[in-house]
């Protein structure tokens, strides 16, 4: 396990649970929720971030030794996130950047094609592009050809913590794309998180799950406990499963005595 | 397409009847739903929803937490202009009263605008009164690259415009705009708007849809709540929002709840009074059938109201407001509000109270694509 490195963007990570930075009553809790999940990489909407401000800004609170992912929640073309992609570069946020492309607000639903478009742009202009899309193959196969660094399809829509809906969708996605599979969006409890790592997700994206818990920090160390355990599972290969007890002393064992 | 139509029908409805017969059963199948129908938000608003309200406050509570987290966006109004052509009955600004009238220059947008800037607000909402020829659109448009200097968010709630003005707008750097109905009742309307462009009826209740055509971000609606039975307001305010969200996915619909207040002039006596417990009532209601929706809550209310109100749905709130001309320098003493305000707070203040509450202000939740020049 400890040779067990995540690598993605030319980096590589100990930790394969990704955190965010939206939701919080306050902040502060933000180093502490890091420390706790054992997260390295954090997420934060450009929107947000006021580099500006006197009355707090919310990457004053990102721990230093974290790989900033911006994102660009707020666009509804790949034209704007394009623009929130570039502006984040300009404004000191590094080349990394999550794509958000949502133009319907009621369900928040990733729109695929735009999506694919803004990665092929910015991966040309050599950001590190992880794409949050629906878990939909052909969407992925098309964000392979478009230069992304890993594909981030949702477990369930943002927000609703409504767990691993899409579960065989993923599978498919684990099982035929050539790129760190990222589950983002959904995921409610450790238990989940765990689940879509011992699939084989190489990681997994949790922020309201941790953010509206009523004891973030605590929260944030179950999941990264759960996202470890996860994938110790995966690495490990679990038995097969089976529909029907398996006797010991099968009814065709006669067949191979000598 | 417009919502005019649908609106006649629920204006030609027994509304009263229909809320007088909503049961109990009627009640809790739409609290047990996860998609509620116009029919359920209107069995959420009727008089059976009342024993109900703590339930309904607890799954309101959840689908604010979930979709929203613990944060509460900030913004202050800014009042530019109170030249007004109108002559709406409950308006501090009606063209009948005798007040100062006043309109910011270029000089004094710019002391407003950093008076304001210093409190830490990054979103502003811009008013003016209903007068083209004083606050024409090129005035708005020459005051928003002004103030974008100084907040990444302007939105306005000004007279209702085409959506070509719209579009003028929002190449300007607006990305929101807020637009009161007043009353969705028609028949009502003119009684309480007998002269100005603000009689038109359907040209302002298709003025948020036009604004949507435009490319504006987001859209606020609201019905000045006591106008009419507030019931009735509060289910054609929240059809109309589903009814934008549905056909403008992209734009960000919120819902402002606003009581009508004293204000200057002759005494206005408001059809219902609007209790606690009814706003209340309306607010959840609206969660429950608007998950995503914002709910806007002004300084209209008491503190002891806002503050306890936190948890059922509220997404932004203003603090730190003057509803007067240039109210933010208060170097005119004799400056004449709209209407009067409850919450008196600075913002400062507002953010120690929400903070109290477990709340994170959030003074800037947008980034401007284009620069301000």
């Amino acid at each position: 396990m400890n040779n067990d490195i995540f690598k993605l963007g030319g980096l590589e990570f100990n930790s394969r649970l990704l955190t965010g930075t939206g939701k919080y009553a306050d902040d502060s809790v933000i180093p502490d929720v890091c420390e706790a999940s054992g997260s390295q990489i954090i997420t934060v909407a450009l929107r947000r971030v006021d580099l500006e401000s006197d009355t707090g800004n919310v990457m004053d609170f990102i721990p230093k030794h974290m790989q900033l992912l911006p994102n660009t929640s707020g666009a509804r073309t790949a034209e704007e996130a394009v623009r929130i992609a570039r502006l984040a570069k300009a404004m000191g946020c590094g080349d990394w950047i999550k794509i958000e492309v949502i133009s319907d607000n009621k369900y928040l639903l990733p729109d695929g094609y735009e999506t694919a478009k803004a990665t092929e742009i910015l991966a040309k202009e050599g950001f590190v592009v992880l794409p949050y899309v629906n878990a939909d193959l052909y969407i992925a196969r098309s964000l392979v050809d478009a230069g992304a660094a890993a594909v981030m399809p949702l477990g369930a829509p943002i927000g609703t913590n409504r767990g691993l809906k899409t579960r065989e969708m993923v599978r498919i996605l684990i099982d035929e794309i050539d790129l760190p599979i990222i589950v983002d969006a959904g995921i409610g409890r450790p238990s989940e998180a765990c689940e879509a790592m011992e699939m084989g997700a190489d990681a997994c994206l949790v922020n309201t799950a941790i953010a509206t818990a009523s004891d973030p920090i605590m929260m944030a160390k179950a999941f990264g406990r759960a996202v470890k355990a996860g994938r110790e599972a995966y690495l490990s290969g679990p038995g097969a499963k089976h529909s029907h007890a398996k006797a010991s002393s099968p009814l065709t064992g006669f067949l191979h005595e000598g | 397409m417009s919502f005019y139509p649908i609106c006649a029908e629920y204006n030609d409805a027994p509304l009263a009847e229909q809320f007088g017969s909503v049961t109990e059963h009627d009640v809790r199948r739409a609290l047990n739903k996860t998609t509620l129908s116009p029919e359920d938000f209107l069995a959420l608003l009727s008089p059976a929803a009342i024993p109900f309200l703590e339930e309904m406050a607890a799954k309101a509570s959840q689908l604010t937490l979930q979709h929203f987290g613990r944060t509460i966006q900030l913004f202050t109004p800014l009042y530019m202009a109170n030249f007004c052509t109108n002559k709406c009955v409950y308006c501090g600004f009606n063209t009948k009263n005798n007040i100062p009238r006043s309109q910011l220059g270029p000089d004094e947008l710019e002391k407003e605008a950093k008076a304001i800037a210093a409190t830490g607000l990054k979103h502003l909402l811009i008013l003016t009164g209903d007068a083209r020829a004083k606050s024409s659109p090129e005035y708005i448009e020459s005051a928003v690259e002004i103030l974008r200097k100084h907040f990444p968010s302007v939105s306005i709630e000004i007279y209702a415009m085409t959506k070509e003005e719209y579009a003028r707008q929002v190449e300007a750097g607006v990305d929101g705009m807020t637009m009161f109905q007043e009353t969705y009742n028609e028949e009502l309307y003119p009684d309480l708007h007998p002269a100005g462009p603000k009689a038109d009826y359907r040209f302002r209740l298709d003025a948020p849809e036009r604004a949507c055509k435009a490319g504006m971000r987001v859209v606020n609606i609201g019905a000045l709540l006591g106008l009419d039975e507030w019931q009735h307001d509060a289910l054609k305010t929240g059809i109309h929002a589903a009814y934008l969200q549905d056909k403008y996915p992209e734009v960000d619909i919120a819902v402002s709840l606003p009581r009508i207040r004293t204000h200057v002039g002759d005494a206005f006596t408001p059809k219902s009074l609007v209790s606690d417990t009814a706003l209340v009532q309306n607010m959840l209601a609206l969660r429950i059938f608007l998950p995503r929706c914002g709910i806007t809550i002004s300084t209209r209310e008491a503190p002891d109201f806002r503050e306890n109100i936190l948890p059922l749905g509220v997404t932004r709130m203003s603090a730190g407001v003057s509803t007067e001309v240039g109210g933010h320098t208060g170097e005119d003493e004799d400056k004449v509000s709209q209407f009067d305000i409850s919450d008196e707070r600075s913002v400062d203040e507002m953010c120690e109270v929400l903070k109290k509450h477990g709340y994170q202000p959030v003074f800037k939740d947008w980034h401007p694509l284009q620069e301000a020049s």
